[in-house]
């Protein structure tokens, strides 16, 4: 049995017990086939960097499992077909992370990420055997 | 600009050596140290990220990008 992690984004117009739903009838397919889920993580109705099939925001929901191809494939055919979910995406996992995603952690300190932050960059490493710099056109970097 | 001399004092790679973070891509707040003002991937040459962390580092940010949690531009 491999272990996968699974988030995915529902609609913001659906309410968060509709979401639960969506995730209990994930669970069900899993469970069902021998799986197991192990944690689920609801990290909110988050603003998404861009718009999403014209949503602002939507639902993440963010799920551990353990179970086998076939339900695995199961489950993105189940998810695809559901117009709530707007995307998802799966990925193999090594092994099952213990604990909180940095995200629920991040959601209980009440932290926001800081995007203001560009933290230090360095210099421009030097130039090497290219030469001197040109004059400088307008870059937009 | 003035030269600079060849050998200078080297960064090293924020993400190898003991208390490292780990490259995640739910973790915006890390990944987006690693973006331009414009959204885009700053090249290690900049940043002195390790060419295999540049690697795992660039696939995390777009997953992420993928997921809506970092934007492919800003502005």
């Amino acid at each position: 049995m491999a272990f996968y992690e699974c988030v995915y984004m529902a609609r913001p117009d659906v309410s968060t017990t509709q979401v639960e739903a969506i995730t209990e009838q994930i669970t069900n397919i899993i469970t069902e086939r021998g799986g197991s889920v192990h944690s689920t993580e609801y990290w909110g109705l988050k603003s998404l960097a861009y718009r999403v099939k014209k949503n602002r925001k939507a639902h993440y929901v963010l799920m551990n499992i353990d179970c086998n191809n076939d339900a695995k494939a199961e489950m993105e055919r189940t998810m695809s077909l559901n117009e709530d979910v707007l995307r998802m995406l799966t990925l193999r996992l090594e092994e099952m992370p213990e604990g909180q995603s940095i995200q629920m952690r991040a959601k209980a300190r009440g932290d926001r990420p800081d995007r203001g932050d560009r933290g230090d960059r360095g210099d421009r490493g030097d130039r090497g055997d290219r030469g001197e710099r040109r004059e400088r056109r307008s870059e937009d970097a | 600009m003035a030269r600079r001399p060849f050998t200078r004092r080297k960064k090293s790679c924020p993400f190898s050596g003991p208390n490292a973070p780990v490259i995640d891509y739910k973790d915006t707040k890390l990944l987006s140290r690693f973006l331009s003002e414009r959204g885009k991937i700053v090249p290690s040459r900049i940043t002195a990220v390790s060419a295999k962390k540049q690697r795992e580092l660039s696939r995390a940010i777009k997953r992420a990008r993928t997921m809506a949690l970092l934007p492919y531009v800003i502005g």
